[in-house]
């Protein structure tokens, strides 16, 4: 290293949508303490405040600032860093990077591109240019067409038969790819393709639909030094996204010569690119011979390599990061072993199964099929010493309604379904592959049928047959000990035996039977190993000594979720930091592998387990000693996965730390929940339950539409809505499962009005709220799904008073410990409260961005008995900061065919973006320029809203025109702008007919935005569907509530596009420079 | 906890005892017990001479899930006395499998045992060492003092000049070109063969007592001597034979324990390690060029670094970074030089097959120089 790198800017990977989530949030903040170690300052840089990486002592200095050009140009005009490092925050720093550095930026600045140089990159991402070069090295690529036009694709297919893979160019998740079987898909998704690709450029490809799937994690140094970190096969064949298979490490069915093929393949090819850092290799394998073809390469840390870091116990983007300023593998120390350096390869002596967790649980109407393009929103990661012991354990980490295999489809009834199940690629064929099995279908057919390799259906098998023995034998220590290494659960054995689970359990006490805790040590026990990482099994010898002293085990999120996302890791985190302050030993149970929770040096000792109530129970048993109450449990940040656990663990015994288990309990049961309320007289909108149609529509009628319905117990079939009449009412209920199966349903009067949402620690005592949000959107759209704005800048001090009040009288009559967040909305001048939640809650990483309050720190230390005052703190609302932030929901739609864009109580984001200013409308401008959602004066936006909203959105219709946007509208709304003589273009409804028609418009790319508020008749709901459909696919901004798109176009107004660009520390200090 | 055992079981000279099931020939099988930490290639292992007379627990814990084929064979028969493993899979899948491990294992009578916690054994063998042990494929009716006893006593390859059992009994020729190799077969694998035919040699495979004088008569371009098993001053009379070869200043390649035999025809000491090295993932730094290669390694002994007479012009080429011990040797004018590594892999990476492109290199412009002909 010539001149020596003294000032590095770190680039993170933005909001979480599908297909880049935590696995950044995790390299990012591994990064920046490898370079810390260096003694090298590091700035970061990320618009997503749920993230560790942003916390202000991860890095020397933290913007939370949007990540477009313009606002890196500035960063590096004021922080001057001599390098940039650009692959570790995924495609969405990679791609600035490229732009930073084609516009020049990065040599006027003179600022150095760290790691994997920039053409190496292009030469990976550019499809074309990655042909080239595998042919000159002569790896195998398979026949295909770089194309520009539908024109182009056509002339291909003459050629080359259907069915095509398309994959477009500079993309992540395989956003706008697709398989095409026939001229129809190939033109609908060679378009989308294109639009989806930066640089309009999409791959036409000869289709290896049913070829092994394998990735190789490879690592190359300045030095040519190169090393494989592991390789993973995907149990779903070729034709699955990678993001969206069961994943398995080490390969399972490939031989020495088929491993060391496509390793030596993998090495030539970092090689032959010149990556210095990490790479991901994706090949596909002929089942029936050596050929293969390679599929992509990622030069940079990705999903892959997260999940490899996960399952091997070796750091990547520690590693890449060392490389990527200068140090040679053979440099830099396995923090593992700490006797090995990072320059060898490790060693495996258990098997790894990811599973991805997908979001078909919100959208019912979602295409459940899988393709080349990724769908999942997170995964689960499962160790074990058998592949079968890991899947079942893998299984039980999904949380969802299929808790262990024995689940099926009701559907499955009929054998058509079944066998279509088998062979179509969805979120339920794990199952259905059991199901068929287990009525007996032959192991080949299955494999077949399915192109699951015949190993894995194996596999499957015998978790079958064991099925059958537990529920046609008599359970013996012999049998009971049998299947707990096939990785039953007790649940699962108690159903087959129709005994409880409790039964179960003390039996296998009584047998001596209870897991092991091995270690994961890169090298397969070869050498002593210092890590505190471990797994459970059932064998003979225990490696984790329960730890000494005072400890307390944290429980982690599971598997990022719409409704559970990063946000809860980032609690989950911070806890373990606070513990460790207090002197108590911090112990991390979680089973998500992208996240930094699971990264082995965030707590003293990390269990990569489960988050179910047997796994999480034989933890703190074994950490007690064998006794079950002994080690304290903290359920307040891993979201509703822990606090599930509040009962079940109670019930064992286990000490719950901060607001105990009937407090948890008072806020979760309704009925409890109402007398509460009523009780210390805090008004909640009124509401009833009913299982009958008859008393519901006499509920609604006395309760006034529009009503707000929600099973009170959701099995699946429709959640909450909000419903405008009679016949609505009657249609969601008869579409209800959970209604059909006679579980009530609740139906609530919908309060329109202002809502909002505070966060508040309690020590029992005092009650501080660090801030108040409050939402753009009147309360209807979710508050996940809604633009919160820190301070509430629209209510009035009686309002304010009345906020801080109620949430100190609630906290403190519910005696509450720690953490609680409530909800509530101001309708006609009067407080409700919508929800409480007796933990930690999505906006604790906003809030404690926004306002500088270590929220969870506090929360901890009060749970551990340090009074508010103790630390220095007061009860009551904290001192405003001179600061507006604004959250901004994110979501991922384009990646989910079918899926109803329109917000409604029902939350659909996945991710969040923050804009912060002195002002509202610069901050929320920003918060617009973060999530991708800007609209730029003189554009062309099609408007076509709900009779409701005609009236009071004139005025925004007239600031639109007059900034100079051209305006497109539905017949009702046209007339409307007409009338009130401003220019409009008309487009109509009437699909086909007449042109433009409505799509047309936003299809051709005439519209740049879209604004399209639902109106009640089911017509409107239709056509609507189909803009707003139209909009996501297009990828142009798509508004679907009128108060958003008020705020947007005075944004833009008002903040005439500037705004500040700090440090975030700065915001909250009165003078600041901004640049 | 009976209920948990199978009635296969290992049992160690120090009396540590570890229970599974049988799942290849029904039979007891004496040896050393060591680990490999190869994730792939459970037949190559079986099949590698230098495992003789070893009981091998293989880390890696699912074994048997691409069976076996003959393709894979690394010599005329399997070597090692008998398997460990802790989930053996006995329905294959593979394109190439011709058969269950199972069944190869049952057919060539060697025992095998499965449901073992290995990596507990393999812990315990990292911190004791490798030692005697007693596969014992049913323990039904035998007392655990018994057992102890004849696991004390057990044959170990150490105890005898193993090279012999694995060596070929008569010469054979293998691929065909200008350049003429003379193979030392100590317990040569196939794919270093494999890897002189791809490169257009002649290799001569002799026995490893082969005497000097008709290696000479063969005029050899280079000579190779190959790994093999146990104790390299077990090795009579190769150690003698490879001194000559030194003397004669022809073309050497040692690989493995051609490597040992070399230090000690030089007057090295070699002593044995602990437990071993033996898997895929050993990275070796050429002190040279300051590069770090990912090697395959399999060998219980180890050239003593302090020995090598670096007086002579002898010098220690690589070290293996994680423990610092003497992976290469070589010399400052003469063309020889030794890996301790298997540079042919199988199993394990293949990214060290340019050490035989450096040994035949030595070999053409010394023709070149016309000097081949000295000999
Ligand atoms: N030629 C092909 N035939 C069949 N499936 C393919 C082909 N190419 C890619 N795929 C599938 O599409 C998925 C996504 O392709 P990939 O190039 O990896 O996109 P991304 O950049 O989103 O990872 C792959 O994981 C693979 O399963
Ligand atoms: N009675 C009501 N009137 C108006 N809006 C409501 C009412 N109840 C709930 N909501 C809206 O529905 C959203 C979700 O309701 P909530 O009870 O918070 O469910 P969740 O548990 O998913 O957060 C709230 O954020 C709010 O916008
Ligand atoms: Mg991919
Ligand atoms: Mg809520």
């Amino acid at each position: 290293m010539s001149d020596r790198i003294q000032r590095v800017l770190v680039i993170g990977s933005g909001p979480i949508v599908i297909g880049q989530a935590a696995e950044f949030d995790y390299a990012g903040t591994q990064a920046c303490r490898a370079l810390r170690e260096e003694g090298i300052e590091t700035i970061l840089v990320n618009s997503n405040p749920a993230t560790i990486m942003t916390d202000e002592d991860v890095a020397d200095v933290v913007y939370v600032e949007p990540l477009i050009p313009e606002v890196l140009r500035r960063i590096i005009l004021r922080e001057k860093p001599d390098g940039l490092l650009p692959t570790l925050g995924g495609q969405t720093a990679l791609n600035l990077a490229v732009q930073l550095s084609e516009m020049g930026i990065l040599d006027q600045y003179n600022v150095k591109l760290l790691g994997t140089p920039l053409d190496a990159i292009r030469k990976a991402e550019d499809r074309e240019l990655f042909k080239n070069l595998l042919g000159e090295i002569d790896e195998p690529v398979v026949e295909s067409a770089i194309i520009n036009s539908l024109g182009d694709a056509r002339d291909f297919v003459e050629t080359s038969p259907l069915p095509l893979i398309v994959r477009p160019a500079y993309t992540l998740g395989g956003t706008g790819g697709g398989v095409a079987r026939t001229l129809q898909e190939l033109d609908d998704i060679v378009s989308g393709g294109l639009a989806a690709s930066p640089i309009h450029q999409v791959l036409l490809e000869r289709s290896l639909l049913g070829w092994k799937e394998i990735e190789y994690e490879v690592i190359r140094d300045g030095a040519d030094n190169v090393i494989t970190v592991c390789n993973m096969e995907n149990l779903d064949p070729m034709g699955v996204h990678t993001g969206d298979s069961i994943v398995v490490a080490p390969s399972q069915t490939l031989s020495d010569r088929e491993y060391q093929m496509l390793r030596s393949s993998a090495i030539k090819i970092i090689r032959a690119l010149g990556i210095e850092g990490g790479c991901n290799v994706q090949y596909a394998l002929d089942p029936d011979s050596f050929q293969y073809y390679v599929i992509e390469v990622n030069p940079r840390v990705s999903r892959s390599s997260a999940l490899a870091s996960k399952a091997t116990g070796y750091p990547i983007a520690r590693v890449a990061a060392k490389i990527a300023i200068g140090k040679r593998l053979d440099e830099i120390r396995n923090s593992v072993t700490e006797q090995t350096t990072a320059a060898f390869e490790p060693a495996l002596d258990y098997c790894v199964v990811k599973l991805p967790r997908w979001p078909f649980d919100k959208f019912r109407r979602a295409d459940r099929t899988l393709g080349t393009q990724m769908k999942a929103t997170g995964e689960v990661m499962a160790i074990d010493r058998s592949f079968a012991a890991a899947l079942q354990k893998a299984v039980r980490s999904l949380e969802t309604d299929a808790p262990d295999l024995l689940w099926e489809n009701p559907a499955w009834s009929d054998p058509e379904r079944l066998a279509l199940d088998v062979r179509v690629a969805s979120d339920e064929r794990l199952w259905a592959l059991a199901a068929s099995l287990r009525r007996g279908a032959n192991e080949c057919d299955v494999s077949r049928q399915s192109g699951v390799d015949r190993w894995f259906i194996r596999e499957l098998e015998q978790i079958v047959a064991m099925e059958r023995r537990i529920s046609e034998n008599e359970v013996d220590d012999a049998l009971l000990w049998q299947s707990k290494r096939l990785g039953f659960s007790d649940a699962q054995i108690a159903k087959l035996t129709g005994r409880e689970e409790s039964d179960v359990r003390e039996q296998r006490y009584r047998a001596g039977i209870t897991p092991v805790y091995k270690m994961v040590d890169t090298c397969a026990a070869e050498f002593e190993a210092a890590t505190p990482y471990y797994y459970s099994t059932y064998e003979e010898e225990n490696e984790a000594e329960p730890l000494p002293g005072p400890k307390a085990v944290v429980i982690g999120s599971g598997p990022i979720r719409i409704g559970q996302g990063i946000e809860f890791d980032y609690c989950s985190v911070q806890a373990a930091h606070a513990l460790d302050a207090a002197g108590t030993r911090s112990i991390m149970i979680n089973s998500n592998p992208e996240t930094v929770s699971t990264d082995f040096d965030t707590s003293d000792r990390l269990y990569f387990e489960s988050l179910d109530a047997e796994s999480v129970g034989e933890i703190l048993r074994h950490e007690g000693g064998g006794v079950d109450d002994q080690v304290p449990v903290i359920l307040q940040f891993g979201g509703q996965t822990a606090i599930n656990l509040a009962s079940p663990l109670s019930r064992r015994g286990v000490p719950v730390l901060g607001s105990s288990v009937d407090t948890i309990d008072l806020a979760e049961d309704r009925e409890r929940f109402e007398a509460f309320l009523t009780r210390i007289g805090i008004p909640q909108p009124p509401g009833t339950a009913v299982t009958t149609l008859e008393a519901a529509l006499e509920a609604a009628d006395k309760l006034g539409y529009p009503i707000l319905v929600r099973p009170s117990y959701v099995l699946g079939g429709r959640a909450m809505e909000v419903v405008h009449s009679a016949d609505f009412l009657a249609r969601y209920l008869a579409s209800s499962v959970d209604f059909r199966r006679g579980f009530p349903i609740l139906i609530d009067q919908y309060l329109e009005g202002k809502e909002v949402e505070v966060d508040a620690i309690s020590d029992g005592v005092d009650v501080l709220i660090p801030g108040i949000m409050e939402h753009i959107e009147r309360a209807g759209v979710h508050s996940g799904d809604s633009y919160a704005v820190y301070p509430g800048l629209n209510l009035f001090p009686t309002e304010v008073q009345r906020i801080v009040e109620y949430t100190t009288r609630i906290a403190l009559e519910m005696k509450v410990i720690g953490l609680v967040n409530i909800q509530y909305v101001i309708h006609s001048g009067r407080l409700y409260v919508l929800e409480v939640n007796p933990r930690g809650s999505r906006t604790v990483p906003f809030l404690s961005k926004a306002t500088g309050v270590p929220i969870i720190e506090i929360a901890t230390h009060a749970m551990l008995g340090k009074s508010l005052r103790e630390q220095g703190y007061s009860g009551g609302l904290a001192a405003r900061q001179p600061l507006v932030a604004v959250k901004a929901p994110v979501f991922s739609m384009a990646k989910l065919r079918g899926v109803e864009p329109n917000l409604g109580p029902e939350m659909k984001s996945t991710g969040e973006a923050m804009g912060i200013d002195r002002e509202f409308p610069s901050a929320f401008y920003k918060a617009l320029l973060a999530s991708g959602l800007s609209l730029n004066a003189r554009s062309s936006i099609m408007v076509s809203l709900a009779d409701r909203d005609k009236p009071d959105s004139l005025p925004m219709i007239e600031q639109l025109i007059r900034m100079g946007c051209r305006v497109y509208a539905t017949e009702g709304t046209a007339q409307m702008i007409e009338r009130a003589g401003m220019p409009v273009q008309m487009v109509t409804k009437r699909i086909g007919q007449g042109s433009p028609d409505m799509l047309d418009v936003i299809l051709d790319g005439i519209v740049h935005g879209v604004i399209n508020t639902p109106g009640p008749a089911e017509k409107e709901v239709l056509d609507g569907f189909q803009i707003r459909r139209a909009a996501v696919e297009k990828g142009i901004p798509c508004i679907t509530s009128i108060d958003t798109a008020r705020a947007v176009v005075e944004a833009m107004r008002q903040s005439a596009g500037a705004y500040t660009v700090q440090p975030l520390p700065l915001y909250r200090s009165k003078v600041s420079v901004s640049y | 906890m009976s209920f948990r055992n199978g009635n296969a079981a290992v049992v160690l000279e120090d009396g540590r005892m570890f229970n599974g099931v049988s799942f290849g020939a029904d039979r007891d099988a004496e040896g050393e017990v060591v680990f490999t930490t190869s994730m792939t290639g459970y037949q190559e292992v079986a099949t590698d001479p230098s495992f003789r007379g070893q009981i091998v627990c293989m880390t890696y814990p699912i074994i048997g899930n691409y069976g076996v084929t003959h393709d894979d064979e690394q010599s005329r028969q399997p070597w090692i006395s008998g398997m460990i493993v802790r989930d053996y899979n006995d329905v294959p899948s593979n394109w190439r499998s011709e058969r269950s491990l199972a069944a190869y294992f049952r057919a060539h009578d060697i025992p095998a045992i499965s449901g073992v916690d290995t990596r507990a054994l393999t812990r315990h063998i990292r911190t004791i060492g490798a030692m005697r042990g007693l596969l014992v494929a049913s323990v039904d009716g035998r007392s655990p003092e018994a057992l102890r006893e004849r696991a004390r006593n057990a044959w170990s390859p150490s105890d005898a000049n193993v090279v012999a059992d694995v060596s070929s009994d008569e010469q054979r020729v293998v691929g065909s070109g200008d350049l003429h190799v003379v193979l030392l077969d100590c317990g040569v694998k196939e794919n270093i063969l494999e890897s002189l035919r791809r490169r257009g040699v002649h290799v001569t495979v002799v026995p490893f007592d082969t005497p000097i004088e008709d290696i000479r008569a063969l005029k050899p371009d280079g000579v190779l001597t190959s790994p093999g098993p146990g104790d390299p001053e077990n090795a009579d009379p190769a150690i003698e034979t490879v001194r000559a070869v030194v003397d004669d200043g022809v073309p050497y390649l040692g690989v493995c324990l051609g490597h040992q035999l070399l230090a000690l025809a030089i007057g090295a000491s070699t002593s044995k390690l602990k437990f071993g090295h033996r898997g895929g993932n050993h990275p070796v730094m050429d002190l040279e060029s300051g590069r770090v290669y990912v090697t395959a390694q399999n060998h219980g002994y180890q050239v003593d670094s302090g020995s090598v007479p670096t007086g002579d012009g002898w010098r220690v080429s690589q070290v293996n970074l994680n423990d610092g011990s003497v992976e290469g040797l070589a010399h400052a004018e003469l063309p020889i030089f030794s890996v301790q590594y298997h540079p042919e892999g199988s199993p394990g990476p293949q990214d060290n097959q340019y050490v035989f492109d450096r040994f035949l290199d030595l070999l053409r412009d010394r023709k070149r120089r016309g000097e081949g002909e000295r000999v």
